[in-house]
């Protein structure tokens, strides 16, 4: 059609959203509204969702720029809960340093980093109790190091070796852990979503008292999935909480693809009936203290909380991305809300519980363990060394019991590895 | 029995046995069901245990899985089989993979009820035939009853599974047999041998088909509503023939097929969903494979055409008596 027939009418235009940098741009993000510290309401556990607009469109934040825990949302934890907040975050930090390398060196094909949201993950699992059911996205390994997981069964996994429980079948990063608490990552985004409200709902029915919390990223808010879990979470109070992660970016598209640029995250939850708080999530303690609110207005049955948040995805979206395609090669420096372990590590000093010295040696320390853990997980093979579970484990697990057709599929395989003579076929731990 | 009692017998045996078995869908609730199949079960075990959902059957299958991982038995409902493309992800992406990809730690032991198939006049949306989507699938297991009897044992079987079972309620027979002939009077369950469903526990077997006429000429392959049509015109047609019904299509009784075929030296597979890339299509290619030299006459398909499920045309889209009839004249005469 062309505009003949309604030459009278204005034309309609399309809006595509577009970043405001884009590379070789200067990033300026002088426009992003950062509410001073302290300056948001505390509300009462059982408030009813309508009530949390201007905490949906405003931001929580504790930690000042003077490094100091200020407003109704300090959390008041003991200098040593905040030193081992301290300590999971630079662990995290050193861990994906260490996982990215050894994916450029070859040792294993994928790695993805949570750089610049370590709080998102640590701070919310350590407000947690250690047997709440957490359903994360790929970016969350946060949670297994703030639950003390070991680091060598994480590499083992990554290395697909002798030692990784999942024998091999995930893609590195999709960690297990039932003893964790930790729900089987997918690769499909926004599953766990539902997942996680039928698993609360399930702990509602049954009179437990374990909650569950589940993490997305901003750009998977789009997926129905979303939309389905929010329904149930709200339709029938389950005590869950829905972190969204909005780090304003999904892989290339900025967050304006997933509807930044008319709302925000948190203020999604209100329309669903859902308390809804969006929060500094480069404030660890802003983000300790929102979950463990949330946590609490869960476990007294007065439902679930939608926790928005606001960070920035300081490196590429994974080893398979190269970000400076795509956005201004400053934008991470630029973020108004600076790096959360800074933040942390200066809350720390401000309050006369740390100082330069003692973080530079765990530092080192800390490189030093998650080098250990490396050589640890090493020993039992890398990727690219080949076969290192036994070949006919690949037929098990797809059901209960193994049927006719995948037996005679598995003696199939083991025949053809018979007459390829493969040199890593069946042989224990590779080379 | 008909087979919405026996389905609902099964969930209150269930229910009654183990406590964590739940009931969950669109209406399935105070309601019953759209079909009954629920009737009277949340009276009876309370709201927390059978409940009413949101329309969202990607969230209902996805909090199912969830549920399943708490450790519960769910048994969701899909209204209509057309209606279960929303959950299709966490079906096939989640639900099935969920036991491999974790290397057994977690697992889906959800069993997803759902009434499929055409006859009944449903047009597009109301009887589609969708199990050879799911046939496909790793990890799923896929079941489909033709009678009062073994629609109560198999969904009993089922809700024990410990893996996630798609359960196809063939519903143009919920109420009675169907012989094809759509004009002719509508029958009822009365008086048929299969139903008489025990009011107490039983299980069918997954993994199991049943002949249900034995006969030494050919072998048909059929299940849901087509195996009454086709015993029908079998008889009216004299022809010696042995009627499998399937029960489960994952995991399928080869062994029981293999026996007719090799037996009969013939095979006809009739099912009502469309014919490109159907299970017909992988019945055919294992009947193939094993029982080649036994073979006298080439595999026959009947089955619905390859358009969309039509709503005035549905008698010239149905593999009723007169497509099957010709086709078994015509493998009788290779």
């Amino acid at each position: 059609m062309t505009g003949d027939t309604h030459a009278n009418r204005p034309k309609l235009t399309l809006h595509v959203p577009e970043p405001k940098f884009r590379p070789g741009d200067k990033a300026d993000f002088s426009d992003v509204e950062v509410p001073p510290a302290g300056a948001a309401r505390r509300p009462e556990h059982g408030d009813a969702a309508a009530s949390f607009h201007e905490l949906a469109y405003g931001m929580v934040r504790v930690l000042d720029d003077a490094g100091r825990a200020v407003g109704p949302w300090a959390p008041r934890l003991s200098p040593d809960r905040l030193r081992q907040m301290l300590r999971y975050m630079v662990t995290l930090r050193a861990f994906d340093e260490r996982m990215f390398r050894a994916q450029r060196q070859g040792k294993t094909s994928f790695y993805m980093k949570a750089t610049g949201e370590e709080a998102v993950a640590v701070a919310a699992t350590m407000a947690l109790q250690r047997d709440d059911m957490t359903f994360p996205s790929y970016r969350q390994q946060g949670i297994l190091i703030a639950r003390d997981w070991s680091l060598v069964d994480m590499m083992n996994q990554i290395y697909s070796n002798r030692g990784d429980r999942l024998q091999g079948k995930q893609l590195p990063i999709m960690y297990s852990t039932k003893e964790g608490a930790f729900f089987s990552i997918s690769g499909n985004l926004a599953t766990q979503y539902p997942q996680a409200v039928g698993w609360a709902m399930a702990s509602a029915a049954k009179g437990d008292s374990r909650i569950a919390a589940v993490w997305c990223g901003e750009g998977s808010t789009a997926e129905g999935d979303f939309h389905s879990a929010c329904t149930f979470a709200s339709v029938y109070r389950a005590p869950v909480i829905l972190n969204v992660v909005n780090n304003q970016w999904a892989i290339s598209s900025f967050s304006g693809f997933a509807g930044a640029e008319a709302t925000t995250f948190a203020a999604r939850a209100v329309g669903y009936g859902i308390a809804g708080l969006r929060i500094d999530g480069n404030d660890a303690l802003a983000v300790y203290a929102a979950t463990e609110w949330a946590a609490e207005r869960a476990r007294t049955n007065q439902g679930p909380t939608l926790i928005e948040h606001f960070t920035y995805r300081a490196e590429g979206h994974s080893t398979s991305d190269d970000p400076s395609q795509y956005r201004s090669a400053d934008e991470a420096s630029e973020w108004p809300l600076g790096d959360p372990v800074r933040r942390l590590r200066d809350h720390l000093i401000a309050i006369g519980e740390w100082d330069d010295e003692r973080h530079k040696a765990q530092d080192l320390e800390i490189a030093e363990m998650v080098k250990k853990a490396q050589k640890e997980a090493e020993a039992n093979g890398i990727l690219g060394h080949g076969l290192h579970q036994p070949l006919d484990t690949l037929f098990e697990g797809v059901f209960e019991e193994m049927p006719w057709h995948l037996r005679e599929q598995q003696a199939q395989m083991l025949a053809e590895e018979a007459e390829s003579g493969r040199p890593w076929a069946r042989k224990e731990g590779g080379r | 029995m008909n087979m919405i009692q026996a389905i609902n017998s099964a969930m209150d045996v269930m229910m009654a046995r183990d406590a964590d078995v739940v009931v969950m869908g669109e209406d399935v609730g105070y309601f019953g069901g759209v079909f009954r199949a629920t009737a009277g079960l949340q009276k009876k075990f309370g709201k927390t245990r059978v409940f009413d959902t949101p329309i969202t059957e990607c969230g209902i299958i996805g909090v199912a899985v969830g549920m399943g991982a708490y450790g519960l038995r769910p048994v969701p409902e899909i209204q209509f089989a057309d209606y279960i493309y929303p959950a299709l992800d966490q079906l096939v992406s989640e639900a099935a993979r969920l036991r491999y990809r974790s290397a057994g730690e977690f697992t889906a032991p959800i069993t997803v009820r759902s009434p499929f198939g055409g006859g009944i006049f449903g047009g597009q949306t109301h009887s589609q035939s969708p199990e050879g989507i799911f046939t496909h699938v790793s990890g799923i297991k896929t079941v489909i009853p033709a009678t009062p009897y073994d629609a109560k044992g198999l969904l009993i079987a089922a809700i024990e599974d410990n893996d996630p079972v798609l359960f196809f309620e063939p519903k143009r027979i919920y109420n009675g047999p169907f012989d094809g002939q759509w004009d002719g009077p509508a029958k009822s369950w009365a008086g048929h041998k299969a139903a008489q469903v025990p009011e107490g526990y039983y299980r069918i077997p997954l993994g199991k088909a049943s002949i249900v006429r034995e006969g030494g000429d050919v072998t048909i392959l059929a299940y849901g509503t087509m195996v009454h049509v086709a015993l029908a015109v079998v008889e009216a047609a004299g022809v010696d023939a042995e009627v499998i019904d399937l029960r489960t299509l994952v995991p399928l009784d080869i062994e029981t097929i293999e026996a007719s075929v090799k037996k009969t030296g013939r095979c006809m597979i009739v099912h009502e969903a469309t014919r490109t890339a159907g299970f017909g299509a992988e019945l055919s290619a294992l009947v193939q494979e094993r029982c080649f030299h036994h073979l006298e006459a080439p595999i026959e398909r009947v089955t619905g055409f390859d358009t969309p499920y039509p709503h005035s045309l549905e008698w010239a889209y149905f593999p009723g008596p007169v497509r099957i009839g010709m086709a078994l004249k015509k493998i009788m005469k290779d």
